[in-house]
């Protein structure tokens, strides 16, 4: 760990930025979110990797990054050298909140990571299985309490269509909408609530710690870190995983598209970018060009469809 | 390990900055640690943690300088020491104002890290109890206390606390995504930012206040009188608001859900009840900087204490630290205190040593800083309008910011020409969401069961002390004499 700590603050004494693009990234949250550290964790390897000579980041935080969004797009325009991150989240606001800037308005390069959505109670929780919390659900999904993320973000949706591929009507769940990881884990931690929803590596250090249970990763796959069953092999037909991902500016030349991708392509690849991967336990699901554009399109066709059946886009 | 020269040079580039950004409104803790992340890369992991901490407990600090000087709450939490700070700067007695709350700042961070080390482990404990019906039950207590704290007439302060209420209901509501009075306006989506609001309120509407008077304005702003330092009497009327703010602010920074404003809004209405001459709050009481001050440099050790414990960062600042952590491959939580002791127990004890050199550090610079009040009015207040703007687009660069900013600005100018108290619109907006989401999330929880705000003996008790709190003073000014119920009879209007 340390040897590559040091080796990188080297690569980022001996890279030679002559050649090297500038770049300014918007995490459009506040200092401390999951977009706040994607863009910081680019800037950290472009710059270490010689892939930028200097790199800054700006935080416009607001409304689910929408805020940001429609000042890049506004501002921005033409410039190959601004980036925005962004993600689930992001398509889930800009339908929710009815923005009037969507992503068709900035010229998306990648997606960059993906991250399982875990559903877990306090250790001393009676429940032990996801049937079981189910099974409590169909008797009364009003009795069954749960902590998450902002209303419509990925951890909403995915107990959304939990309820529909289990039978239940989404709109009679009871979704108790929590400000920042913290608080929601401490209602979950204190049981305040019946069951937490929330990016698995939230959970993974209370699991460790053995204060609390997964009980079921949202993924087709199992999640590395837990041992936790999926959703799918549970019995319910959901596939959920939280992504982020970064777009350029909107009207760039082709050229400056190409060049965008080359260089998040090279950050993707490098060792940097790897290992920090491994310590924010992040999957590595980069995608781009025309893969991830009829991708990020079926991603937007099917949020749209759970916002609809869980009430929350009209 | 803590001595080590390395280290206390990390505290010491830690506090300093930290103190410099406080002072500077729209940069806070939080952005200059994530600035300062990718920095730290090829550091050693105790040193720049350090340095972080040492950031975390200078921006608390330096918060109350522009405070106290100029009316500009460099952040929420030093809101509440701009009413009376402010009040004494202008008598004269920023020295003292200034002295109160960075000596105050020290013995709550000094008391509040030793709870830290040593009662860590109960008190998250206890902040686990609290959950949303909890949490309502401390709003209430809150609103019931700070809005007899506040101005003369109890209907104009009510007038006021409505407004701040009205305006916290804009933005998105966040237990339905739903927007609320936003006009389709993005930025307005998330709601106004305290800050602003706070710093148009304060800042901006005294500005246009002055010149609206004219420079031959009546109250003349006298830089110093009598000492720069304070006197045997401002220690007397000190130091119990410090134990009582560091009592106050240390448990509800360490609630998941506190967070700084809270404390320092309860440490300054317990100050007014418990003084021996409440007359003097709204003109320069001492006790009203001491103990919210002493209240806000507490609760950031209390945010420590989730974030050790249980790996809960609880502000946007304890997140970034958790970051930091991260990045140097450690995991705070339940295992911290197993896996890195060395590295928890370096930590706290360059918290002590941070908070030493803070008061070394600023305590000679208030000489310096009240010549700042010493600068002609046009000229002050022009780098206050100036200070003010630049802050604001510091903190998000935006044109519907500033068009906010201005608004609530001749807003303040006009509850001032009107004489409507200002700080009740920004307790309203504070106070408001917390209240609202919380008595929403507990409902949900207990779907629709009503009493469930009753039903734990916390919530209960916090409740009844809450009633207590407007029932007795009613009782009392019921027996008292004529001049108490003609008091009464102004209050019922």
């Amino acid at each position: 760990m340390k040897h590559t700590l040091l080796g990188a603050a080297l690569a980022a004494v001996l890279a030679i930025p002559a050649f090297a693009n500038d770049y300014m990234i918007m995490a459009p949250a506040s200092p401390g979110g999951g977009w706040d550290s994607t863009a910081r964790s680019m800037q950290e390897v472009m710059v270490a990797e010689g892939i930028a000579g200097s790199v800054q980041v700006q935080n416009v935080p607001g409304a689910g990054g929408t805020v940001g969004l429609a000042q890049f797009a506004s501002t921005a325009s033409g410039d190959p050298s601004q980036l925005i991150v962004g993600g689930y989240v992001m398509v889930g606001a800009i339908l929710t909140n009815e923005s009037p800037v969507s992503l068709a308005d900035v010229t998306p390069i990648a997606r960059l990571t993906g991250e399982a959505v875990a559903i877990a109670v306090s250790a001393s929780s009676p429940i032990q299985t996801i049937n079981e919390l189910v099974d409590a659900m169909k008797a009364d999904p009003g009795a069954v309490s749960w902590a998450g993320g902002s209303a419509g973000g990925v951890d909403h949706i995915t107990v959304g269509l939990l309820a529909k591929a289990a039978g239940i009507d989404p709109t009679k769940i009871n979704y108790v909408a929590f400000s920042g990881g913290g608080e929601a884990l401490a209602a979950i931690l204190g049981n305040q609530v019946t069951v937490g929803i929330s990016g698995v590596g939230e959970f993974l250090p209370q699991v460790e710690a053995g204060t609390m249970r997964i009980l079921a990763v949202s993924t087709a796959e199992k999640w590395a870190g837990t041992d936790a069953p999926t959703l799918m092999e549970s019995g319910y037909d959901v596939n959920v995983q939280n992504w982020r991902m970064v777009a350029a500016a909107p009207g760039l030349t082709d050229e400056q598209k190409a060049a965008v991708t080359a260089d998040i392509d090279k950050l993707v690849n490098s060792a940097g970018w790897k290992s920090l991967l491994e310590t924010k336990g992040w999957a590595n699901t980069y995608l781009s060009g025309a893969d991830f554009d009829k991708q990020l399109a079926v991603e937007i066709e099917a949020t749209t469809a759970v916002l609809k059946d869980i009430g929350l886009v009209k | 390990m803590a001595m080590d020269p390395m280290i206390l040079l990390y505290a010491l580039i830690g506090v300093t900055l930290g103190t410099a950004v406080g002072v500077l409104p729209g940069i806070g803790p939080a952005l200059t640690v994530a600035l300062l992340l990718p920095v730290t890369y090829g550091l050693d992991p105790a040193g720049s943690l350090i340095m972080f901490a040492g950031i975390y407990y200078g921006g608390m600090y330096g918060g109350s300088t522009t405070s106290i000087l100029l009316n500009t709450p460099g952040e929420s939490a030093s809101i509440v020491t701009a009413l009376e700070g402010n009040k004494m700067a202008r008598a004269g007695r920023g020295g003292p104002a200034l002295a109160t709350a960075a000596i105050g700042s020290f013995v709550a961070g000094l008391i509040a890290t030793l709870a830290l080390a040593f009662l860590a482990p109960h008190i998250v404990k206890l902040a686990l109890i609290f959950g949303p019906r909890e949490y309502f039950a401390l709003m209430v207590l809150a609103f019931v206390t700070v809005s007899a704290a506040f101005g003369d007439s109890a209907i104009k302060g009510l007038t006021s606390l409505f407004v701040g209420l009205f305006l916290a209901l804009v933005g998105i509501d966040q237990l339905t995504g739903q927007a609320r009075l936003a006009f389709g306006v993005p930025e307005m989506l998330d709601g106004v930012e305290v800050t602003t609001l706070a710093v148009a309120l304060f800042a901006i509407g005294e500005a246009l206040f002055v010149a609206g008077q004219g420079a031959m304005g009546a109250d003349k702003i006298e830089a110093v009188k009598g000492s720069v330092w304070m006197t045997r009497a401002d220690w007397a009327r000190s130091w119990k608001p410090w134990l009582r703010g560091t009592a106050i602010g240390f448990p509800i920074g360490a609630m998941p859900a506190g967070g700084a404003e809270i404390g320092t809004l309860l440490s300054y209405a317990a100050e007014k009840r418990l003084a021996k001459n409440p007359e003097e709050f709204g003109h320069g009481a001492i006790e009203g900087v001491a103990g919210p001050e002493a209240a806000n440099n507490a609760s950031a050790a209390g945010t420590l204490v989730p974030l050790l414990t249980l790996g809960l960062p609880t502000s946007a600042t304890a997140a970034i630290l958790l970051a930091g952590f991260q990045q140097f491959g450690l995991q705070p939580g339940p295992l911290l205190f197993v896996t890195s002791p060395q590295l928890v127990w370096g930590l706290i004890a360059s918290l002590l040593i941070a908070n030493v050199m803070l008061l070394v550090l600023n305590l000679p610079m208030i000489r310096l800083w009240v010549k700042l009040l010493t600068i002609p009015k046009p000229w002050l207040y022009a780098g206050i309008l100036t200070f003010a703007t630049l802050g604001t687009i510091g903190m998000n660069p935006s044109p519907v910011e500033l068009a906010m900013l201005l608004v609530f600005g001749l807003m303040g100018f006009a509850m001032r020409l009107y004489g409507y108290p200002i700080a009740p619109v920004v307790v309203g907006l504070i106070l408001g969401p917390m209240a609202e989401s919380q008595l929403r999330r507990a409902l949900s929880i207990s779907q629709g069961d009503w009493t469930t705000l009753v039903s734990t003996p916390v919530s209960a008790g916090i409740l009844f002390a809450a009633a207590l709190a407007l029932v007795v003073p009613m009782i009392l000014r019921l027996r008292g004499r004529g001049e108490v119920l003609s008091r009464l009879a102004a209050d019922e209007d």
